[in-house]
């Protein structure tokens, strides 16, 4: 049942200081623009600024009117012109078109662009170019870290993900590398630093640099461990289907800046209702871990206790009933508009969930993990192009398909890709060149023949030459090894064992039993054997790049605040999924420590899949 | 090189920028330090005649004072009741402040100034009472205690050590030291409370010795000395007319030679820098100079002064043949010599004289002043009406200046005496005496005209001492405060200048000074070496010294101590070292500088260069690509191209197709992608294109023939489409043509025709031949279009084992339930029991039932 925090728990640091921070800096920047002034804001930073500075405190600081950056030709009477978005070329090339085409009016206008959370140089290349430099001042919101829940820091920073991993544009590793340096500076310097991946490298070379070059702080650390994973480390936990509630609002009604749209469907009304999704929401709270076959039970629950709540007004007299309404009522009130909100949502997303259909995709995805009867797995994928199902849902099983198979057989590849291209598109072709960058969709190499032979070899030599060998299969055919490593991590349990859902004996619940999530198996090792030592042989297959150091000045002084010991700072580059979260929550429940997740974004297999499709403008 | 007298103006073009370069690295020096020449006051003096109005006049006699610096710091009380300590070659200077206690909670206050008066540190003196302030070799400052404790410091007031000078000294305490340079060191020498001698010749190598016994010491002795000599230390004690020389082993008692027998005692002596010579005064005002071997007396002059002077110091240049000393009283300062005459400078402050290889510094509350004997060369070409080859040679360079023919006469005339390269020697030589960069300059010009009309004279000594005077006026400088004369330089070497630098924490200054023939290599790691312990160096503002002062390959190795590749970058960028600054930029893991030097590539290369770059540099180019994304979509094909990289250039033609409007063109673009693939071995992406064309072209076919908007969907999507308008056998054709799966066809068919509801068609497609599929599909399509009717015509046609699923599908339970016991499957009969509900009939439920339990039996 609803799981309960542990009385030993630690406390976890308040982050909402993180948002004030941030609101003192906005403050500022736009008192650097004195007067009135229209406001310019990229859409995918209204979300984020609305939780840090609303229009009121925006109206305070004479910010006239607010636009949404649309890359369309704007009409605003204002003589100043404030622009706070995301630093990428397209905007700023933009904002140039507006700056000159003033010109061109013989309009006189004060353009000031504030980037964040930083600026880059391209940006300020493309002033150059289009000739507008003179004309606009720049500056930096440091905005880098988003508070979406007690324990969730995002960067919103969904681009990382594609950025960084497909283009190998690697300029957002330094913002990785300042957001940790902010949460250093605010809440005190890390005695342990884990790591796995090329960008948690980065950002943590980076990140130590930015430490190297400002001042060292003394103060009592409230988080002494991080642990840094790339995305790229494991692709598999995120193409799951999610099935425990929070990650399954996620999938179904994309949760969005720690908030969700419900729709009519679930309003039962005709209006849409906006709500936040965290820790707040007292129902909410109590599910968001649960594996979605307990939520209804747990609701209906709810709902009878509510009414025996409200049944005690039967019987009271005018002095019991005027305290009634006056303490209880209103919580009553409150918790049965989130309680009718979340029955209505489970009630649509059992709809859609309970069909045959996402049954049967559950079955191929566990088939798949298992690596079982993969044949009848391979129809029920061509099966599924075949009847235009979902596009994305499609990609997601062939990526599945191919990473936990080490790549698909020559002739499946190319069936499945043409079969793919005929419902959707030519344009595809350019889809898959992606997947196949990533190492996410591959045509099985001659590397299979390899592994059988890396085997052999492996018994005749001893282990280090073996290792070596490893290394020079995996360099000729990128793998993902993901059979070898579920192997030797036990992260699919024996089939057939009956697992309670309601009793969660691992963190293997979040997948119905079926998986334990690879990344927050990683954490949980490393932690526990506070470094690599013993899973050489798990990294090597990863790819290498982990790395364990002894960070901060005082690590003994941070022995004696323990609790800070038990607080763990997880940051995941490229993303990290609400599954992850919940079996983070778990490990920490389990183990007596509390984790924290640093992300560049909340993401799920639709988003990350959709950063890979190639229909960017 | 060879210089030829017809080929002058290029010899002197050559020469300026060196010349003008003198007053450029000398900053400021016309800010504090104004240089007045002045002779000695009992001298005749007069204007030169080649002065210029500002240029002063010139000495006639031997000595010439020249104000170094206007003293930076501000002392209220100037000197007086201060322990004063300055180091020879232009070192530092340390203060110790209220030493005489006025409250038993004063402390005492310990500064430390440059030469010019700029504080270095200051800080309160917490320690014991100081007997004595000195400095090392190596520029620490010694401090040493009454109980003969010495506690070492460094420039900056950084505590650094402590020794003790032994028990006994600290039994008798510090009656008197002298701290003294020698060649192995610096040394301390200890008077006693019990008036004997200690003393350690190396403080880094600390061997205490203590002298023998003076006799008949009764008191303090009225004056001492530390001189060298036949590789020993020894102390020279007067004591009253008596006068020791303690060695080792023993006391021997000397006798100056003729040394006016009316003194009764030996108030004050001193010896030499070079510990050669000798200087006494007696309490009867005379001054005795001789060899500090007192083998040799070499003048003796009488100041008729009585009092006993505060200071004296030799001032003597080397291989001069004048022995003088400065006698330093209350307000007077006298220069003896040879002659009888002496030379007095009255003083105005409390000052402080400091000992220097060619002169005497004389330090003050307010001024700096160097007196020194005035050097050979200058003495020639400045004095008043010289005829000397150099004075000929400057007045020569005048008139060719002014134009005027004159100029010609003057060089025939130093010409007919031969004396041309004497001439230039003397001025070059003059130039590097002089401290006012404008005469080094009108004296070098003057040089480098003469040199023109010289066919074999070498260049080094013009060209080394124009280097030199760069070196000297930049460390006189007087935020520098290091006023070395080019004498001393010389002695001093180099070397020992840029350490004292690097000491300073001066390194872009040590960098520029590094002006030696070293390699590149070798002066970059030195450099490094010096810096190795100091934390948060910048390299790259070393390199960047070195590389305005003309050093770009020296940069280049200082820069690769620089550990934060970042700041590398910018001044790789400004050397033109651009594909090592975007090695370096790459190295350092941030990708707003990799875009940095690659914009600036961009625009500094030719595109074939650029391309070829960025082709080693995986990171610049993927960024690169990403812009051309947004900006250029032409380059990027260019890239593509350069590279021969086939498979992205068919991605490229791809993407653009999409994007493009007109069929033909799109077609066109297609086509390209497909010829690129074929060049990249990407069989299946060309004709996956190929189809993609034909299917464009058939649906423009169909489009203009039937009016239906079809051009762009894909494959299924198009058959769905041609279906739905009952083309079917336009959809049979590509269903055909393109190979198309047939469970995919039927899969589309089927929906396509129940979407139309056209349930006629539909059942003549199912009779058309065996479904791949099955049938179970057409029932559960046509139940979601709510046909029941029609779903079950296709009830009968579904396999065995889909017959139960297919029953229930139209909701025949009995049906259901019949297939379900046929196949005796417990879980299929379970399924149907769990539909059955109260209005099912119950006869039928029981059958289910046993049919079930026998299942389970099985």
């Amino acid at each position: 049942m609803a799981q309960t925090e542990r009385r030993d728990a630690p406390e976890l640091p308040d982050f909402s200081l993180l948002k004030r921070l941030a609101r003192d800096q906005l403050i500022f920047l736009l008192e650097q623009l004195p007067g009135k002034k229209d406001l310019f804001i990229d859409a995918d930073l209204m979300s984020p600024l609305d939780r840090i500075a609303n229009v009121t405190i925006l109206k305070q600081h004479e910010v006239d009117k607010l636009y949404k950056v649309e890359l369309k030709p704007i009409v605003s009477s204002s003589d100043q012109l404030c622009f706070l978005i995301r630093p990428r070329i397209q905007t700023v090339k933009w904002i140039s078109e507006v700056v000159n085409s003033d010109k061109a009016a013989g309009r006189f206008r004060r353009y000031k662009i504030i980037f964040t959370p930083q600026k880059f140089y391209a940006c300020e290349t493309v002033l150059e170019e289009q000739g507008v430099y003179g004309d606009v001042t720049t500056d930096e919101w440091n905005f880098y870290i988003l508070p979406l829940d007690d324990d969730i820091l995002s960067l919103e920073l969904p681009e990382f993900f594609r950025d960084n991993f497909l283009e190998g544009d690697q300029r957002w590793v330094t913002t990785g590398g300042s957001a940790l340096n902010l949460l250093q500076s605010v809440y005190g310097s890390f005695s342990k630093i884990y790591g796995i991946g090329r960008c948690a490298k980065m950002v943590y070379e980076s990140w130590r640099e930015l430490m190297e070059e400002g001042e060292q702080r003394t103060r009592q650390p409230e988080f002494a461990k991080v642990f840094l994973i790339d995305r790229d480390v494991d692709f598999v936990t995120p193409l799951c289907s999610q099935v425990v509630y929070e990650g399954l609002v996620d999938d179904i009604f994309r949760i969005k800046c720690g908030s969700v749209e419900f729709g009519p469907d679930v309003t039962s009304s005709d209006k849409s209702i906006k709500v936040m999704l965290n820790s707040q929401d007292k129902v909410f709270n109590e599910i968001r871990n649960e594996h979605f076959s307990n939520v209804f039970g747990f609701l209906s629950q709810k709902a009878k206790n509510l009414q025996t709540a409200y049944d005690k007004r039967r019987g009271m007299d005018i002095q019991q009933m005027k305290a009634f309404v006056a303490d209880e009522l209103k919580g009553l009130k409150q918790e049965h508009r989130l309680l009718s909100l979340h029955i209505g949502a489970s009630e649509s997303m059992m709809k859609k969930k309970t069909k045959q259909d996402f049954q049967e995709l559950l079955k191929t995805e566990h088939s798949l993990l298992e690596g079982f009867e993969i044949r009848e797995c391979i129809t029920c994928i061509e099966e599924h192009i075949n009847r235009q199902v979902s596009m994305i849902e499609s990609l997601r099983l062939l990526c599945l398909l191919s990473i936990t198979e080490n790549g698909l057989l020559s002739k499946d590849y190319r069936s499945l890709k043409a079969q793919f291209l005929q419902s959707y598109g030519i344009e595809h072709l350019l889809t898959f060149a992606n997947l196949k960058q990533l190492g996410l969709l591959e045509e099985q190499q001659a590397g299979e023949t390899l592994t059988v032979m890396e085997s052999k070899v492996g018994k005749l030599v001893n282990d280090k030459t073996a290792g070596k060998l490893t290394d020079a299969f995996s360099s000729l055919a990128k793998k993902s090894n993901f059979r070898a490593l579920s192997k030797k991590l036990t992260l699919v349990p024996k089939s057939g064992e009956e697992y309670d859902l309601r009793v969660p004996r691992d963190m293997a619940y979040i997948f119905s039993g079926a998986y334990i999530p690879l990344s927050c198996k990683l954490i949980e090792q490393v932690l526990e054997r506070d470094g690599w030592t013993g899973l050489e042989e798990v990294s090597r297959m990863l790819n290498g790049q982990e790395f364990a150091v002894t960070g901060g000045s005082n690590s003994s002084e941070a022995r004696t605040k323990t609790d800070a010991q038990r607080i763990v700072l997880v940051m995941f580059l490229g993303g990290c999924t609400f599954s992850e979260i919940s079996a983070l929550r778990f490990l920490g429940k389990e183990r007596g420590c509390r984790f924290i997740v640093l992300t560049t974004a909340i993401t799920n297999s639709a988003r990350l899949l959709e950063a890979l499709l190639d229909n960017h403008p | 090189m060879q210089l030829c007298a017809d080929r002058s103006a290029a010899d002197l073009k050559q020469c300026m920028p060196d010349i003008c370069a003198l007053s450029k690295s000398g900053i400021g020096n016309s800010v504090m330090r104004k240089e007045t020449t002045v002779t000695g006051k009992c001298t005749e003096t007069k204007e030169n005649d080649y002065g210029d109005g500002d240029r002063v006049e010139i000495v006639e006699r031997w000595i010439r004072k020249i104000e170094l610096y206007e003293m930076g710091w501000n002392l209220k009380d100037g000197l007086r009741e201060c322990l004063v300590a300055a180091a020879p070659y232009g070192g530092p200077i340390a203060l110790l402040k209220g030493r005489i206690r006025r409250s038993p909670s004063a402390r005492p206050q310990l500064e430390i100034y440059s030469s010019s008066g700029l504080p270095l540190a200051s800080f309160p003196w917490k320690s014991g009472v100081v007997k004595q302030l000195g400095w090392t070799v190596t520029d620490d400052l010694l401090c040493v205690q009454e109980d003969g404790t010495v506690l070492v410091y460094d420039l900056f007031g950084g505590f650094k050590r402590h020794f003790s000078m032994g028990n006994e000294v600290s039994q008798s305490q510090v009656l008197d030291t002298k701290i003294f340079h020698s060649p192995y060191g610096t040394g301390v020498a200890i008077l006693t409370g019990a008036l004997r001698f200690t003393l350690a010749t190396n403080i880094d190598d600390i061997k205490l010795r203590r002298l023998p016994e003076v006799p008949g010491l009764q008191g303090a002795p009225s004056c001492w000395a530390v001189l060298t000599q036949d590789r020993q230390c020894k102390v020279l004690v007067a004591n009253e007319s008596q006068l020791f020389i303690l060695d080792n082993t023993a006391c021997t008692p000397v006798t100056p030679p003729g040394l006016s027998p009316e003194a009764s005692s030996i108030v004050q002596m001193c010896v030499s820098f070079s510990y050669k010579y000798l200087a006494l005064i007696t309490d009867s005002g005379h001054v005795w100079m001789g060899t500090s071997n007192l083998k040799e007396k070499l003048s003796e002059v009488d100041t008729k002064i009585k009092t006993p002077p505060k200071q004296m110091a030799w001032c003597r240049r080397p291989k001069s043949q004048q022995p003088s000393a400065v006698v330093m009283w209350d307000g007077l300062l006298l220069v003896v010599g040879e002659s009888k005459e002496t030379i007095k400078y009255h003083l105005d402050d409390e000052s402080i004289l400091v000992p220097e290889l060619d002169g005497v510094r004389i330090i003050s509350g307010t001024h700096h002043e160097l007196l020194q004997e005035v050097p050979g060369a200058c003495e020639e070409i400045f004095k008043i009406a010289s005829m000397a080859p150099g004075a000929l040679l400057l007045e020569a360079h005048k008139e060719y200046e002014k134009e005027s023919q004159k100029a010609d006469e003057y060089l025939r005339e130093i010409k007919e005496q031969s004396l041309l390269s004497e001439a230039v020697r003397q001025c070059v030589e003059a130039a590097g005496h002089e401290h006012e960069p404008e005469t080094q300059k009108t004296l070098l010009r003057a040089a480098s005209f003469g040199k023109c009309f010289l066919s074999n004279f070498p260049p080094e000594q013009f060209v080394s001492m124009c280097r030199d005077l760069r070196v000297l006026n930049a460390v006189r400088d007087y935020t520098v405060g290091i006023p070395l004369t080019h004498t001393q330089f010389k002695q001093m070497t180099l070397q020992v200048l840029i350490d004292r630098l690097v000491y300073r924490k001066l390194y872009p200054l040590a960098i520029e000074v590094q002006q030696k023939e070293e390699s590149d290599e070798v002066i970059a790691k030195a450099v490094s070496v010096k810096l190795a312990d100091a934390a948060g160096i910048s390299y790259s503002e070393i390199a960047t010294k070195a590389y305005e002062s003309g050093r770009t390959e020296l940069a280049i190795k200082l820069l690769e101590f620089e550990p934060r590749s970042g700041e590398q970058v910018p001044l790789l960028l400004k050397m033109k070292k651009s594909p090592l600054a975007l090695s370096k930029a790459i190295e350092s893991g941030d990708t707003d500088l990799v875009y940095t030097v690659v914009m600036y590539l961009k625009n500094e290369l030719n595109r074939g260069d650029f391309f070829m770059m960025l082709r080693n540099q995986p990171v610049a180019l993927s960024l690169y690509r990403q812009f051309c994304k947004h900006q250029e979509q032409d380059t990027l094909k260019d890239l593509f191209n350069q590279d021969d990289d086939h498979e992205e250039l068919g991605n490229f033609y791809v993407k653009a197709s999409y994007k493009e409007k007109r069929l033909e063109a799109r077609i066109a673009l297609l086509q390209s992608a497909v010829d690129e693939y074929y060049k990249a071995k990407n069989e299946f992406s060309a004709k996956a294109t190929e189809d993609e064309m034909r299917l464009l072209r058939f649906q423009r076919k169909l489009e203009e023939e039937k009016g239906e908007p079809l051009v762009g969907f894909p494959l299924h999507e198009t058959m769905t489409m041609l279906l739905s308008v009952g083309l079917h056998k336009h959809a049979e054709q590509l269903y055909k043509d393109f190979r198309v799966p047939d469970k995919r066809f039927w899969w589309l068919k089927l929906k396509a025709l129940a979407e139309k509801e056209d349930w006629e068609e539909l059942e003549k497609f199912a009779k058309s031949k065996k479904s791949p599929i099955g049938y179970l599909p057409f029932v559960e399509v046509c139940i979601k279009h709510h046909n029941k009717y029609e779903a079950k015509k296709y009830v009968s046609k579904v396999t065995p084992e889909q017959k139960v699923k297919a029953h229930l599908a139209v909701g025949d339970v009995e049906g259901a339930a019949e297939a379900a016991i046929e196949r005796r499957s417990e879980s299929e009969i379970s399924t149907v029991l769990s539909r059955c509900s109260s209005t099912t009939d119950h006869l039928l439920v029981e059958r289910l039932n046993r049919a079930k339990a026998t299942a389970a039996k099985k």
